[in-house]
């Protein structure tokens, strides 16, 4: 059923008992052309653009509880393209133009808000780091601002300007970054993916995979064996535990990021900022909560919940940068798994088994590239071959040293 | 004016009398109120209106789970939205606003949205406001946003402060109720150390709200006792008005003391809360148990309270809901309302309780007072406009009556108060028992008591309490005899009514997020049918009190909706913090300019007292440049620096780079495996330039390898890589090699370190030590060290310039810093001496072409840096095979050049892009970029360092500087990455 | 999360900073490894659900490096060991 304001208030007149589901819960076949492991972000869109992109629509997406409950539906929602190097940034570019169409395309308000993505720096070094960040967006087309502290403080005046620390000296400013309604990503890709005939199988635990010979050709789950031409892993946070069934090992590791919201306030911070002189990044949702975050905890982790010491971290990062948040209370607070790679970038790839391939190793950015990587992972299981645009996301630049190392911090995941 | 007080003794001092104003309205109280009890003992009932629907709100509860009773406290910097007006301990003067409401909280514009609520159903907006596109940030979402939110923030800085306290205890006992009560005086009693927390400003729990009997005193008596035995106690620290939040790994618990929110500002020298995170070896859990609702028809009307609530008003507050109040229960518990109201005098006109058999020990005592009884009966819905006037009753013979009623108590039965058992992930179990969620796997630490743990009369509460604190006594080596006391029989029975299935107008699953029956219906019909789809498509348990009074209702609802069970449907993790905490309060301490701390170096004073302009360099707070009387402009300040040190003489303080000291007999076998160039070799006496590469084969550092004693090193890192490289180093040490002997001490703090840099340098130095070390070239030739005697302490010199002049650098005992600075730029008065900071330091590097932290950015190697010549290809060390990769030797990767701008005036900017001349402005052509640049005063032009593709057939060539942002595109000449002195000869002279 | 050091006692997680899988630095101490095993060594590494060994560095303290032994699911810590004086 399409959705308007006119289906709504059409709906409105007869108590709203004509809506259907959003997507349909399929029951497991026992063969398809492409099966999705995972029922995230990522494996939803990878399934919509099968369908729409590659006419593929012989797909499964198994989720082993509901889907876009996983790092989708945990994270703090910021969409931006501000990349800084080569192998990243078309792509990012990329997912940031389907984000722009992507309500339209996929008939659900996304509420997809283009409100700014504003990257503060306190120093001089900082500042010529992100000149050259800004400056790479700009050769690509994507719109990139530098800001000095005076046109910050014209547009937040309620930081902390006087009596700071680190005085801000100013910031990267990338309009067209802003913010999505991360549960609203996952239920518009889902219908859509499954208005197009794909299965969305909830409750459907992959606990092994099927081989012939080297090759995968389906996969053992808690509802039988499932059979498929092609096998695609999209299960950021718990990619190593999926693949060590396939026998492999990756350059991953697990890792817990907390996120945290605050009471919902009258609008009071127009767009997403970040703390250049700590680990603190802010934006208000529409519903008028202040959704922020900070670093990761910094050890390996699957449980999806952190400790006192990133909290306290991340709510001093936020009184160094706006003191007038501190009598707003924290609402609540949380944890995703995040898929760290040792160079901070992610992997979408064909794995050394011919029939299985891996979207994988996200790390803590993979919401805004939810778009992206569904549309080159598709690409990839429909046709053997990257995408132009995911080329560099090979598992093996770590042997080859074409890394894409974005911070420079080297194989240590808990830095990036 | 108190309409609603009662007579007779509560918690409350009648004979003081406070002054508030709620909505600029003035009003009095007693201390011992709260806002929710002063308001109500007014007579009012409005508080607020819903965040959607804007319907008028009342007051739920009387506790920290309170959905409804929201309110703006305090004004300017000070104002707190959203706090709950039952846990606002009242003081006199307090002014409190309603939220949500225009122009007034009775008659309010935004209710316009009830009328359109068959619009706003739940996850409306993500069928609508798509078209046209554009409109979505301009018109939809703006508009959108100005209806969210509840309560206004203050932008001003919060004026108050905060403290953070860590604690370690033996037991923790969060709750003051009867359980946890008895657990902390069992354990107590046997001497273990004892943290109790209470939420409350009064301990007690239930016991002020009910009226028990304990070993033949009063419930609340018998609590003041236990509470003041236990104060006594020195080992006993007894909190009130804290809040255990959450739960964290390592039996941590955090905790909120609110230690002035009780006052109209915190006394002087005071926090306004205090922020504890208490390590307990043995942590009881007493948190009692919330009552829920009963979804039905108007159960959000102003006047409908939850039955437990009542009896805490009328009992502790000695305030009533109303003068006519009904009740509608589920089980026992909730007749206890109706006898304490006929106690006190308010009329009782009607019990609906919706089971069909209740023991007749109830009956007979209601029938005694006249009271009309329903049983099996069902409130269908409510009347009134601003308040309650009317209920709808069903009877089991299906007869529906109109009772009019001003206040109506609900007892929907109680749930385990568990939150903080189910942080660490434990995932809560279902009982068949008290259909109600139970802790489960808990951890050996943590032990669930009292109604927490489903035991809801008193009895069991203190029987378990007293059992558990007992258990946490022995567990941590104490032996406790365990206590008992005597107390009245209660029947506790109860059948759970989720909803009134025949309910008529909105039934509230959710009160704050105005979620309603109908939503979780249509949830259900659109597929969002597990518990979390529920909550997230209708928001249903996200509001600021996680859903604590109603959201298993909810879930039953969906159950039955979709055909389940409600343990089937699951329930929804509660997250921490328990109750909201005050951002402010997790931050402490760390804030403005106590954010970090600072780190001067030892001669700090000195600098200031020359008139430095100083910059961050990390937490390092360095000298960056000096301005002499009459110099206004920076560059100008500079050039002079850097001009004086190549004609002359300049001193910098270089304190802030690393020192980290090698000792033992394996110290150069330790030192070649870390570093890429050979160090074993340096003769005693002398000093090399030495590389250390990451595993990944990356430039980890660079710095300076002095050999002070055969098995004696000193190493120099740079200032922002120390922590790096020493956790590297002791890495090295104690897990790859822990068989060598070396020892490595970081004495970066213990050493002050001046550069003397200049042709006159060495004319400086003689005038200050050349009695104590000669310091010819032949004597002390480049890149030589030896030690000295200075201010009658050990010092060392080292012969080695950074900015390409004869240089040398004093090392001295942190302590002698300022005589030492002092006596050079005495001695090197007559010389033209300049103090000079890192800026004047930064020009230099780049004039001679050295690389630092812009340059060494953690994705260079020591070829991409001009360095690759220094790498051994003789020895194993950290970070030599993965340097070999095939990508990272490839000739296309950008190296290390130097750029001059063609136009000797034009403006070389780092983080610019190197293009090719004529390339269109694309990345596809983007060919390196510019990593360092400065204006040259010795070269009068800008120069800079950066890094190009092919770099080494490209000398000579004239690309492009782009730099969009800030407008600029400069042609530039490729050049050797030496701009001065390119023989090097300067640093021998 | 609390960890007992052997030298300073059971400290809180704030002291201590993480390296991880505690079998990648056999091969980086190894000068005979080759290309292939180095890179394993520092990019593919262990990430269990479950019982992890594992490096800390107490940064904060003492400045021992660590051998821990922890679930990642529960932060359970079953051993605590002194890099350097580990038994092979």
């Amino acid at each position: 059923m399409r959705y308007s304001l006119f289906a709504l208030l059409r709906q409105g007149l007869m108590a709203h008992r004509g809506w259907t589901p959003a997507w349909r819960d399929a029951a497991p076949k026992s063969a398809y052309q492409v099966i999705i492991v995972g029922g995230g972000g990522h494996a939803l869109a990878t399934a919509y653009y099968l369908a729409k992109v590659h006419g593929i629509t012989d797909v499964a997406v198994l989720e082993k509880g509901a889907i876009g409950l996983g790092n989708v539906g945990r994270n703090t929602t910021i969409i931006r393209s501000n990349y800084l190097l080569p192998g990243n940034l078309p792509f990012y570019e990329f997912s940031m133009q389907l984000w722009e169409g992507l309500e339209q395309d996929l008939n659900y308000n996304a509420m997809v808000s283009q409100r700014g993505v504003l990257n503060l720096f306190h120093s001089d070094a900082q500042r010529d780091a992100f000149v050259r960040r800004g400056n790479a967006m700009r050769l690509h087309g994507v719109d990139a601002e530098l800001l000095d502290a005076a046109a910050v403080r014209r547009m937040l005046p309620f930081l902390e300007f006087d009596n700071a620390r680190f005085p801000i000296q100013g910031g990267l400013l990338q309009r067209r970054g802003g913010t999505a309604r991360h549960d609203a990503v996952v239920w518009g890709y889902a219908r859509a993916a499954s208005e197009r005939g794909v299965d969305i199988v909830q409750n459907c635990e992959v606990t092994g995979f099927l081989r012939a010979g080297e090759r995968i050709c389906g996969v053992q789950t808690t509802r039988g064996e499932i059979r498929a031409e092609t096998v695609g892993v999209a299960v950021a946070g718990n990619s190593s535990r999926v693949a060590a069934m396939a026998g492999l090992r990756l350059p991953i590791e697990s890792h817990v990021l907390q996120a945290f919201v605050s009471e919902a306030i009258k609008p009071l911070i127009p767009c997403v900022v970040t703390f250049g002189a700590g680990h603190f990044y802010i934006s208000q949702s529409d519903k008028g909560g202040l959704v922020f975050g900070g670093d990761i905890d910094g050890y390996n982790s699957y449980a999806q919940r952190g400790n006192l010491p990133t909290i306290e971290d991340v709510c001093a990062g936020g009184m160094a940068l706006m003191p007038g948040i501190g009598r707003l209370r924290l609402l609540r607070s949380w944890g995703g798994v995040m898929d760290m790679s040792m160079d901070g970038s992610p992997i979408i790839d064909r794995t050394p088994l011919p029939g299985l391939y891996l979207n994988a190793g996200w790390c803590y950015g993979g919401f805004k590239a939810t778009p992206a990587s569904g549309y080159c992972f598709a690409h990839l299981l429909a046709r053997g071959e990257s995408h132009e645009l995911a080329r560099a996301y090979r598992l093996e630049r770590f042997a080859s040293g074409d890394l894409i190392d974005e911070k420079g911090q080297g194989p240590q995941p808990n830095l990036h | 004016m108190s309409v609603n007080r009662l007579e007779g003794e509560g918690a409350i001092e009648r004979e003081r009398t406070l002054s508030f104003k709620f909505d600029g309205r003035r009003y009095s109280a007693h201390p011992g109120d709260t806002l929710a009890s002063a308001l109500l003992a007014a007579g009012v009932s409005l508080v607020g209106r819903s965040f959607k629907y804007h319907r008028p709100r009342g007051i739920l509860t009387a506790g920290s789970e309170e959905p409804n009773a929201l309110v703006e406290l305090r004004s300017g910097a000070r104002r707190e939205p959203n706090t709950r007006a039952t846990m606002i301990e009242l003081f006199d003067g307090l002014q409190a606003c309603s939220q949500n409401a225009w122009p007034s909280r009775a008659f309010d514009l935004g209710a316009v949205n009830s009328a359109l609520s068959r619009l706003f159903v739940a996850g409306f907006y993500y069928k609508t406001f798509m078209w046209p596109a554009a409109w979505w940030e301009k018109v939809y979402e703006p508009a959108i946003r100005r209806v969210a939110g509840l309560g206004r923030a203050s932008a001003e800085s919060d004026p108050d402060c905060y403290e953070k306290v860590h604690a370690f205890c033996d037991v923790l006992v969060i709750g003051s109720g009867p359980a946890g009560l008895a657990a902390a005086l069992t354990a107590a009693r046997a001497g273990a150390r004892i943290i109790v927390c209470e939420e409350d400003f009064l301990p007690g729990g239930r016991l002020n709200g009910d009226r028990h009997e304990i070993d033949g005193t009063p419930g609340s008596n018998w609590a003041r006792t236990a509470v003041a035995e236990l104060r006594a106690l020195p080992q006993v620290q007894f909190m009130t008005r804290t809040t255990v939040f959450g739960a964290y790994d390592g039996e941590t618990y955090g905790a909120i003391e609110r230690v002035s929110d009780h006052l109209a500002v915190p006394l002087a020298h005071q926090p306004r809360q205090r922020f504890w995170k208490i390590v307990a070896r043995r942590t009881v859990l007493a948190s009692g148990a919330l009552e829920r609702t009963v979804v039905f028809g108007g159960n959000d009307r102003p006047g409908v309270m939850l039955a437990a609530a009542v009896r805490t008003y009328v009992n502790r507050f000695r305030v009533t809901p109303g003068r006519r109040v009904a009740l509608f229960t589920t089980g026992d518990d909730g007749w206890k309302t109706a006898f304490d109201l006929l106690a006190a005098q308010v009329e009782v006109p009607l019990i609906i309780d919706a089971r069909t058999q209740v023991s007749a020990a109830l009956l007979q005592r209601a029938r005694g007072h006249d009271v009309q009884v329903i049983l099996g009966g069902q409130v269908l819905s409510t009347a009134g406009s601003r308040a309650l006037r009317r209920i709808e009753v069903l009877d089991r013979g299906g007869r529906v009556r109109r009772v009019r009623v001003d206040a109506l108590s609900v007892a929907g039965g109680w749930s385990p108060n568990i939150a903080l058992a189910t942080h660490l992930g434990m995932r809560p179990r279902w009982s068949e028992t008290i259909n109600a969620h139970l802790s489960a796997d808990l951890p050996a630490s943590l032990c669930v008591v009292g109604a927490a743990a489903g035991e809801f009369s008193l009895a069991g509460a203190l029987r378990s309490g007293a059992a558990a604190g007992r258990e946490a006594a022995c567990s941590v080596g104490f032996a406790a005899p365990l206590p008992s006391w005597r107390t009245d029989d209660e029947l506790i029975d109860s059948t759970p009514l989720w909803f009134v299935p025949g309910s008529r107008g909105k039934a509230f699953v959710d009160y704050q997020h105005d979620v309603t029956a109908e939503d979780v219906a249509l949830a259900v019909r659109e597929g969002y049918r597990s518990a979390e789809h529920l909550k997230r498509y209708t928001t249903l348990g996200m509001g600021t009190d996680q859903g604590k009074t109603v959201q298993l209702n909810g879930h039953a609802l969906l159950a039955a909706r979709t055909g389940r069970e409600v343990a089937e449907v699951g329930t929804i993790a509660a997250r921490p913090p328990y109750t909201p905490v005050a951002i402010g309060a997790l931050a402490a301490r760390e804030r403005g300019r106590n954010f970090r701390p600072y780190r001067f170096t030892p001669s700090h004073r000195w600098a200031e007292a020359r008139g430095a302009v100083f910059v961050d360099a990390g937490q390092w707070r360095r000298a960056q440049w000096f301005p002499l009387p009459g110099e206004t402009d920076w560059r100008s300040t500079v050039a002079r620096e850097v001009n004086t040190v190549r004609a002359a003489v300049g001193v910098c303080d270089v304190s802030t780079l690393g020192k980290i000291d090698v000792q033992g007999h394996d110290a150069a076998s330790f030192l070649e495996r870390i570093y890429a160039n050979s160090v074993s070799t340096v003769p005693v006496g002398r000093v090399r330039y030495g590389l250390m590469l990451r595993a990944d084969g990356m430039v980890l550092d660079d710095g300076t390898v002095a050999r002070l004693a055969e098995g004696h090193y000193l190493l120099s890192t740079s200032t922002a890589h120390l922590g790096q490289v020493m956790r590297h180093l002791t890495y090295a040490q104690q897990v790859l090699w822990p068989q060598l002997d070396v020892q490595l001490t970081n004495v970066t703090e213990q050493w002050a370190q001046y550069a003397i840099a200049g042709p006159l340098a060495r004319t400086l130095l003689e005038q200050v030590c050349a009695d104590a070390l000669a310091l010819s070239n032949a004597d002390l030739p480049h890149m030589a060290c030896a030690p000295l005697r200075w201010l009658g302490q050990r010092a060392r010199v080292f012969r080695i310039s950074f900015c390409g002049e004869l240089g040398y650098e004093l090392a001295v005992p942190a302590r002698c810093a300022e005589p030492t600075v002092r006596a050079l730029m005495q001695a090197g008065e007559s010389l033209g001496v300049t103090p000079y900071g890192t800026e004047a330091l930064g020009v230099m590097r780049i004039e001679k072409g050295h690389v630092a932290g812009a340059e060494i950015n953690g994705t260079t190697t020591a070829q991409d840096l001009g360095l690759g010549r220094l790498v051994s290809q003789r020895k194993e060390f950290i970070g030599r095979v993965l340097a070999g990769r095939a990508a990272l030797s490839a000739p296309d990767r950008p190296s290390l050049v130097g750029l001059k701008p063609l136009d000797p005036q034009a403006r070389l900017t780092a983080g610019a892009h190197l293009l090719g001349m004529g390339a269109p402005a694309r990345l596809q052509n983007d060919q390196g970029f510019v990593s360092s640049s400065a204006f040259s005063p010795t070269l009068g032009r800008w120069i800079g360092l950066g890094f190009l593709s092919r770099a080494r057939e490209r000398l000579g060539e004239r690309i492009r500087a782009y730099d969009p942002l800030r407008n600029l595109d400069v042609p530039v000449e490729v050049v050797q990455p030496v701009f001065y002195d390119p023989e090097g000869l300067r640093v021998k002279g | 999360m609390r960890i007992n050091c052997p030298f300073c006692g059971e400290r809180d997680l704030s002291e201590f900073s993480y390296l991880g899988d505690a079998d990648s630095a056999k091969a980086i101490a190894s000068a005979a490894q080759s290309e292939r095993e180095q890179i394993d060594a520092v990019y593919l590494r262990a990430n269990p659900a479950g019982v992890h060994r594992e490096l800390w560095y107490h940064a904060f303290g003492c400045g021992s490096w660590l051998n821990v032994t922890r679930d990642t699911r529960t932060h359970e810590i079953f051993a605590v060991q002194l890099s350097r004086e580990r038994t092979p």
